[in-house]
């Protein structure tokens, strides 16, 4: 299991958001898990090629996550994956 | 009437009377970019597009003026390709248009330039393959984005009587007419000049920014173009180029016609392609209505010095006697009279990027 936490700025979208204990042995694998407990989630997450957005961070174990296009960064168990907005101006 | 502001930080919802000041009526989607806003009058429902920084292109829809929103599917590219190669995906929401008579049909224009249908009133969206596929756009380079990364369509006009019969405005391509809903298009742009291309005549990588068709003279379409105005009488199979004046900047974005007469319409110019400022740094409206063999302006009440402000394609409209404009700089000008003067309804929003009568 890993777990999940979220930038409270997706809350208002999912009001209902809160850290999850995840099952995924990848960040795709983890973002499904998501999409099932919050339908919608993967939109606002991801391009519909399936790559991560440019403006959102996904960190694993601390560390901004490589593979921005597969999410094919592995997880083990007890990791955390921390799912950030990226900072922006304006 | 209700008019709704699209700003870059949230939709504005204003109630203008004519024995009255305009009300604030509501605010929705605080802090959001509102790049789209279309009121379909058959249903009334209203559909507002979102551009997040983070989350991407969203689409919302409400069926009791904004007391309560539902986020609609998107329409989706999956299966498609760019022209080299890569997945094609969704970038934005540009345009929206009811289908006429055609009951259940919607139409979006899209970057990177793919025209979607609805037949089922927007539950899902079919991307259109005749256009996509258009034999124009087969090379890469011949259709191509400006100020964006894509090619995009901003302006979907339906022939209100013929509800087959459509136009398309894409940046950089120019205008497209199918007579068959959709199944085939012809290119229209005969007549125009792309000054920033080798061959200022090319069939397709015309920039026109905003088009209307006239809804009593379907024949009638006008277009503010990245090089200049334009109107045809004769559905696009010639548009004929006119002159603000001498020495005039004819570039802009912004374009209004008059409901009643297809030779009257209103344009207000920008300084040019490098200076987006208003020209001479003062805001003006011109005002033709002789299909521009002549122009006056029609400027009363507007900032006449140090004003910075431009009108954005979607920033303007006119319904029956109501004309408004929102600008870049976040201003919002209304006038009801027959002979403008121009009154300010807000000077501190943010940039408005759509503004809609309803």
């Amino acid at each position: 299991m890993v777990k999940v936490k979220f930038t409270s700025a997706l809350k208002q979208f999912f009001p209902d958001l809160s850290a999850q204990e995840l099952e995924g042995a990848s960040i795709k694998e983890v973002i499904m898990s998501i999409e099932s407990i919050y339908p919608g989630m993967q939109d606002y997450l991801l391009e519909e090629d399936g790559s991560l957005r440019r403006h959102v961070n996904i960190f694993v174990r601390g560390e901004m996550m490589v593979d921005r296009h597969r999410l094919s960064d592995t997880l083990t168990d007890g990791d955390e994956v921390l799912i950030f907005q990226a900072l922006s101006g304006g | 009437m209700q008019v709704l502001i699209g700003t870059s930080k949230g939709l504005m919802v204003y109630e203008i009377l004519s024995d009255s000041a305009p009300k604030e009526l509501a605010i929705h989607f605080l802090g959001f970019s509102v790049n789209m806003i279309f009121v379909d009058e058959r249903t009334h429902r209203w559909w507002v597009g979102i551009a997040h920084r983070h989350w991407g292109q969203k689409f919302h829809y409400s069926d009791d003026q904004g007391a309560s929103w539902e986020e609609a599917k998107l329409p989706s590219y999956q299966g498609f390709k760019m022209i080299n190669g890569a997945p094609a995906k969704l970038m934005e929401i540009w345009s929206m248009q009811q289908g006429g008579a055609d009951n259940e049909r919607l139409w979006l224009g899209t970057e990177p330039g793919g025209l979607f249908s609805s037949t089922d009133g927007g539950v899902s969206f079919e991307l259109n393959e005749p256009l996509w596929y258009h034999s124009s756009r087969q090379k890469e380079g011949k259709w191509f984005g400006a100020g964006s990364d894509f090619p995009f369509i901003h302006s979907i006009e339906v022939n209100p009587y013929n509800s087959s019969h459509l136009y398309v405005a894409i940046s950089c391509a120019g205008i497209f007419e199918s007579l068959d809903k959709g199944a085939s298009w012809q290119p229209k742009n005969k007549g125009l000049l792309a000054a920033y291309l080798p061959n200022p005549k090319v069939e397709v990588g015309q920039d026109p920014h905003q088009l209307l068709m006239h809804p009593l003279d379907p024949n009638v379409l006008w277009q503010q173009n990245h090089c200049g105005i334009y109107f045809t009488k004769n559905g696009g199979n010639l548009w004929s180029e006119v002159f603000l004046k001498k020495g005039r900047s004819s570039y802009g974005f912004s374009l209004a016609v008059d409901e009643n007469n297809p030779a009257r319409s209103w344009v207000i110019p920008v300084e040019s392609d490098q200076r987006r400022v208003a020209p001479d740094l003062k805001l003006e409206v011109f005002e033709t209505s002789n299909f521009g063999q002549s122009w006056k302006s029609v400027s009363e009440g507007l900032p006449t010095t140090h004003t910075f402000d431009i009108v954005l394609r979607k920033s303007f409209k006119r319904k029956g006697n109501l004309m408004i404009f929102g600008t870049t700089n976040g201003n919002l000008f209304y006038t009801l009279d027959e002979t403008p003067y121009w009154q300010l309804i807000s000077s501190h929003l943010t940039k408005v990027n759509a503004v809609v009568v309803t």
